[in-house]
């Protein structure tokens, strides 16, 4: 690894922690309902919103009928963003015309919307209105990652309570996750983009001469060009903050307008971890022991750090085929990725929109160097805990360390506690379908897939890579990433609909067994700690719940892995003839 | 005698645990056991497929189908085996105790009177509330109180103590249990149990585990097995299309046989800790059984393990049951000789072990002969709770013992009173934890007794240890601040109560219930009784009262208030074998996948040998070499499941150090060699 990408991970890490530590403590005062700097100029707005819908705030709410706030919230925007797209003709600002999108487009982008996925089954521009963009997609960006928050918060509250029926109020944990975190730090992030050069305008596209004429596939002699504009850094900043990742461009972060310079780069890709970082602290801060808070951070480091690394490497290498061919290898593996960021930067986004369920991109996974590829693939599937979702990739790995106490916390003689909480069999139950569920959907979903003639059809690639991308995509959409894999062609009645379904399950079958592990722990008794205690804050937890994570993910896919990306690997690198 | 002291033949045993492995084939049983039940149906498939193998074309050749077949077969009845082997020791128990409840008649009383008309009944139909007459010889026909009369009792038949017991009505002594027997003199018991909820029944139920229902940590633990093994049953029933679109797609090789999958599956799945799972609960049991101790569920004895606070009662538990006197201080102008002469002398009728403890002390600390005074005309004055004082006249001599101001007055009224100097002894004594007693001649204080608490030996070194595994002790005792604080000073108890009574434990326990701990305690009294009830592990006492025996949830039939260290350390030690097997269970898994994973692919895919770091030898030998480490492991872990995990006093943290190096790293590196060498074996004698 060349002393350039060890200083890029290096600073990227530090100024990650350094930011997240003041992050966490804000976030922790904002769900906590305490003041902070900007309940006075958003006060009156979070008021309105409470006496418009008719929300007491304070009102605490049991683990069911919070279940239900949110699961009836997120089904209403569901139907707002289907209805829109069902409807966009009728519709005002669609000057392109277009027509109603397929219902089983619709319900697949919908769900992929509400469920923080954003799994794109349609191409951008040619299916979806302005409209349908910006009151349905846009609004999902923010609230979808919200809920995230939100149950996170309902979550960290029931280990702070005791004996309590109450785990907080949705609404009130919902408006105030929108209003106090995302706005804001959207806000910062996009201004700090457009300044430093991400589009930013409501002015149409810029027809442009070009320095060159080129010719046409038709001979056709060719000297302007279109540059779509629009309002970018604002959409960007929410994409990257929200762990959405569904790109204002095409290509994503990769297009020059989108992400600019090796600074919006950086500050994207930074973006992309912030909040999830940062409220693992916020975690420690509302269970009021902040080393607990660290030690998750420290197990989601144990994992990410060893894999950033060897991605950063195997990136750094170029193929021996392309050193004989008399290429340069001093710059790394460049196919695919953009010439202003290099192999480094482009593998730590690699890296970190995998590990958070975020699925933007900055270059071509495709074209990674075998090790390098599989690194953000098995990110995605250890369950989206290593960071993970916005609140989702935290809710997930605290499950995980129930897990991890429940396992090994029998070993020192006593009913394994985590955080004084008694884990008995309810939140065993709970947990065990948190990690089923998701599982049950990639394997399920792929065996199907590639059993059925509906699933076949959409694998443009047959053999062992065709297995590999079907994998990939019910990985991407049962872990709610919505990264895809190049070559499935998933705009399909049994595509939309299969992985429509692996999404809801990863999103809500996830969220009530969460919610109701939230409700029974808030009513339990609190242990006190004493040299009894399985200590959950020391380097020794934080590697048996890294391990954990890594070994349950291991188990759970190694078959599968071995008959796609494995094999795939063994076969390009010839070990075996 | 049969009793549970009684230690049963190994060789029975075995036996009846081989036979019984068999018949706990049925699968109405085996469902109860998801882990194992999944291993039994995968058996079933298999012995189905190589049973085609054999009479036309299977999916690999007979013997290799017919090899994994038979080895899951012995993975299903190794884990009977050891659940058979764990119940048995409880099973030839629960024999013994059923005899001692055969057959017994009963003479009901209509009245509560000896010579009321009484008919003979049989024991099994006796009712709450029956009036029964026991005279010598009989067999006592249930669980009561006695209401009347005092009778010695041979309890050995439950308790397996062979010195008789005195029970009588009224007091602390008054409890009887159904199939012992009085020896001597009459009672009238009153009957407290319906037939089949009787404490015999009970202990009968308990040891054979007929009833035994699972304890919340079991289910828990149990959840989490059936939800890996449904992750497992996934991971391998979706290998099957997968390897058939492999298959098209290359368009070479051939499906994974069923018969690898199945194998797969039963590897993966957490068959060690399934297997051993209740064989670990009926074993703990068991141990507590050997215990002497009798416990009205299996969730108690867990709770045993959470438990982190202990109340202790002093007398009995952190001390012997007296005080003894240590030390004569006599008065100022006194010789030490006359105070010790008149102490010996007051104390001679004195039958209490306080009062004899003081000759005892006479004699060797100050060489005064114990002198017989049978025949002299002495009167000997006997302790009321009125005077609180006892002594004798003799000879014109009037001397008195007693508490400080019982003496204090009684001198009074003599005209005399207590000197500064007394006073100041007494003083002295009390602020040590001591009791000072006074002895007096006449109108005269000579001299003041000091009576100690004597705390037991090794009870300081046990307290230690529970501290460092953070179980708080508090010690309960009626006695004053000083004395209490002393005492504990001296036992190295976390706190003390002092100046208790049943409403000041009651509060503690609820007070420390509330902070969230888990309270456990030992009690024998009525008064004890709601106390009992309260705390989350309440042992009574055999000796103690119906009452107390009822309100606890653990009976000792040893009456030994120490008892509850052990129980403590039960509880912990069934906790963790459970949490060191399943840490070792699932550790195992990552060598199965070498193992397994390249050859269920051999022919497919040639590229994923690969990953076969074992080397083995071929595909064939591979999977049965894991299907029999899997098998053979769940006999190897045996004696562990059966003995439990040494129990250790050092603190969480430490614990956990120890044991994931010892099952979580060992449970991942065994199987790498144990699977490498039955490779080794089997292929070399050539069944692979």
């Amino acid at each position: 690894m060349t002393a350039h990408a060890l200083l890029l991970c290096g600073t990227y890490v530090a100024v990650l922690v350094a930011l997240a530590i003041p992050l966490g403590g804000y976030c922790a005062r904002v769900l906590g309902g305490e003041a902070t700097l900007l309940q006075r100029p958003l006060g009156p707005l979070e008021r309105g919103f409470y006496r418009i819908a008719g929300v007491r705030p304070d009102d605490e709410m049991h683990w069911r009928d919070y279940t239900a706030a949110v699961l009836w919230f997120n089904l209403f925007g569901l139907l707002v963003v289907y209805g829109l797209q069902r409807v966009q003709h009728l519709l005002p600002l669609n000057p392109q015309e277009l027509g109603p999108v397929a219902p089983d487009l619709a319900f697949n982008t919908a769900v992929s919307f509400a469920s923080n996925t954003n799994w794109q089954a349609y191409g951008g521009e040619t299916t979806l209105s302005y409209l349908t963009q910006m009151v349905g997609l846009t609004t999902q960006n923010f609230v979808s990652a919200a809920t995230g928050i939100a149950v996170l918060a309902a979550l960290a509250r029931a280990f702070s309570r005791r004996r309590s029926e109450t785990i907080g109020n949705f609404w009130a944990d919902l408006v105030r996750s929108t209003l106090y975190i995302l706005l804001p730090l959207s806000l910062i992030l996009a201004v700090a983009l457009a300044a430093d050069g991400v589009v930013q305008t409501f002015a149409p596209a810029a027809e442009v001469e070009l320095m060159r004429a080129a010719t046409g596939p038709e001979g056709q002699v060719i000297t302007q060009q279109t540059i779509p504009l629009g309002p970018g850094a604002s959409q960007i900043a929410i994409k990257q903050l929200g762990t959405n990742g569904g790109g204002f461009y095409n290509v994503n972060s990769a297009h020059p307008l989108e992400n600019p310079t090796p600074l919006t780069n950086f500050l994207e890709c930074l973006a992309i971890l912030l909040i999830p970082a940062a409220l693992c602290l916020s975690f420690g801060k509302i269970v009021a022991d902040r080393r607990q808070g660290w030690a998750v951070l420290g197990a989601m480091f144990a994992i990410f750090l060893p894999l950033l690394g060897l991605c950063v490497w195997s990136e750094g290498q170029l193929a021996p085929q392309l050193v004989e061919l008399g290429v340069d290898p001093s710059a790394g593996n460049l196919e695919g990725k953009e010439v202003r960021f290099g192999p480094a930067a482009s593998a730590l986004w690699a890296t970190a929109t995998t590990a958070a369920s975020n699925g933007s991109v900055n270059s071509m996974h495709d074209s990674f160097n075998p090790l390098g590829g599989l690194v953000p693939m098995w990110l995605m599937q250890v369950g989206e805990v290593v960071f993970g979702g916005v609140g989702s990739g935290l809710y997930g790995m605290l499950v995980f360390a129930i897990l991890a106490v429940f396992l090994a916390g029998l070993m020192v003689g006593r009913t394994p506690e985590y955080l004084g909480k008694k884990i008995e069999a309810f939140e065993v139950k709970m947990a065990a379908l948190v990690v089923l569920l998701p599982s049950a959907g990639v394997l399920v979903g792929t065996a199907i897939a590639v059993a059925s003639a509906a699933g076949r059809a959409g694998i443009s690639n047959p053999g062992i890579h065709g297995f590999s991308e079907v994998l990939y995509g019910f990985s991407s959409a049962s872990n709610n990433n919505g990264s895809a894999f190049a070559g499935l062609g998933a705009n399909s009645f049994f595509y939309n609909l299969a992985l429509g379904l692996c999404m809801l399950i990863g999103r809500y079958g996830i969220i009530v067994p969460v919610l109701a592990l939230a409700g029974a722990l808030a009513r339990k008794q609190t242990v006190p700690p004493g040299p009894g205690t399985m200590p959950t804050h020391t380097p020794l937890f934080v590697f048996l719940l890294a391990a954990i994570v890594v070994l349950v993910g291991a188990l759970t896919f190694v078959p599968a892995l071995a008959l796609g990306p494995i094999v795939e690997h063994l076969q390009m690198t010839g070990t075996h003839p | 005698m049969h009793s549970p002291k009684h230690k049963p033949a190994r060789g029975p045993i075995i036996r009846r645990a081989a036979i019984e492995a068999f018949t706990k084939l049925d699968p109405r049983r085996m469902v109860r056991n998801p882990v194992m039940f999944v291993v039994e149906v995968g058996s079933v498939l298999t012995t189905i497929l190589a049973v085609q193998a054999l009479v036309g074309e299977g999916e690999a050749p007979f013997g290799f189908i017919a090899g994994v077949a038979a080895w899951l077969w012995f993975t299903v009845l190794f884990s009977n085996f050891a659940e058979a082997l764990a119940e048995g020791r409880g099973k030839a128990q629960a024999e013994s105790l059923r005899k001692a409840r055969q057959h017994v008649q009963a003479r009901r009383l209509a009245e509560r009177d000896r010579h009321a008309r009484a008919e003979q009944v049989p024991a099994a139909q006796l009712r709450r509330g029956d009036l029964v007459l026991v005279i010598a010889g009989d067999t006592i026909p249930g669980d009561g109180d006695v209401v009347e009369g005092i009778a010695s009792v041979d309890e050995s038949a439950v308790t397996g103590e062979s010195a008789p017991v005195i029970r009588e009505s009224g007091g602390d002594r008054s409890a009887v249990t159904g199939g012992t027997r009085v020896l001597s003199d009459w009672i009238i018991v009153e009957i407290r149990s319906n037939p089949g909820e009787t404490f015999l029944d009970r202990m009968i139920a308990m040891v054979e585990g007929a009833k035994r229902k699972k304890t919340p940590n079991e289910i828990a633990l149990d959840i989490l097995l059936a939800g890996l093994s449904l992750v497992f049953l996934l991971a391998c029933a979706t290998l099957y299309p997968f390897s058939l679109y492999a298959l098209e797609t290359r368009g070479q090789g051939a499906p994974v046989p069923i018969t690898v999958l199945v194998a797969l599956l039963v590897c993966l799945i957490p068959t060690t800790i399934g297997g051993l799972l209740s064989a670990i609960g009926i074993a703990g049991m068991d141990r507590l059984i050997r215990a002497n101790v009798i416990a009205t569920s299996g969730r108690a004895v867990e709770a045993a393990g959470d438990v982190d606070v202990l109340l202790l009662d002093k007398t009995g538990t952190i001390t012997i049951g007296n005080r003894q006197a240590v030390e004569l201080l006599p008065a100022a102008g006194v010789k030490v000789e006359a105070l010790a002469e008149a102490a010996q002398l007051a104390s001679l009728a004195d039958e209490t072990p306080e009062g004899r403890s003081i000759v005892v002390l006479a004699k060797e600390k100050y060489g005064l002969r114990q002198r017989e005074l049978a025949n002299t005309e002495a009167r000997f004055i006997a302790f009321t709770a009125h005077t609180r004082m006892s002594g004798v006249d003799l000879a014109g001599r009037e001397i008195r013992k007693g508490a400080a101001d019982a003496i204090g007055k009684h001198l009074k009224a003599k005209g005399g009173g207590l000197s500064p100097d007394v006073q100041a002894l007494v003083q002295t004594i009390a602020k040590s934890g001591g009791t000072p007693l006074v002895v007096a001649e006449g109108s005269r204080a000579l001299g003041v007794v000091h009576l100690k608490d004597i705390v037991k030996g090794g009870i300081r070194e046990r307290f230690a240890e529970f501290r460092r595994i953070g179980i708080e002790t508090i010690m309960i005792t009626g006695d004053n601040p000083q004395t209490a604080g002393a005492i504990a000073a001296e036992a190295g108890v976390d706190s003390f109560q002092a100046e208790a009574t049943p409403e000041t434990k009651l509060a503690l326990i609820r007070s420390k219930q509330a902070a969230g701990h888990l309270v456990a305690m030992t009690g024998d009294g009525t008064n004890d009784a709601p106390a009992l009830a309260q705390a989350d592990v309440a042992v009574a006492m055999n000796t103690g009262t119906q009452a107390a025996k009822e309100a606890g949830n653990m009976v000792d039939l040893d009456s030994d208030p120490t008892k509850l260290l052990d129980i403590v350390e039960i509880g912990k030690q069934m906790l963790m074998t459970r949490g060191a097997l399943t840490t070792f269970s699932v550790a195992n898994d990552v060598a199965k996948y070498f193992a397994i994973i390249p050859a269920a692919f051999a022919v497919t895919y040639p590229d994923l040998r690969a990953l076969d770091l074992m080397h083995l030898h071929s595909p064939q030998s591979a999977v049965l070499a894991a299907v029999i480490f899997n098998a053979i492991i769940i006999i190897l872990l045996v004696p562990i499941a059966l003995r439990g995990v040494k129990v250790r006093p050092l603190p969480a943290a430490a614990l956990l150090r120890r044991n994931l190096l010892i099952f979580g790293l060992g449970g991942l590196v065994a199987p790498f060699i144990g699977i490498k060498l039955i490779d080794l074996v089997i292929t070399t004698i050539g069944v692979a």
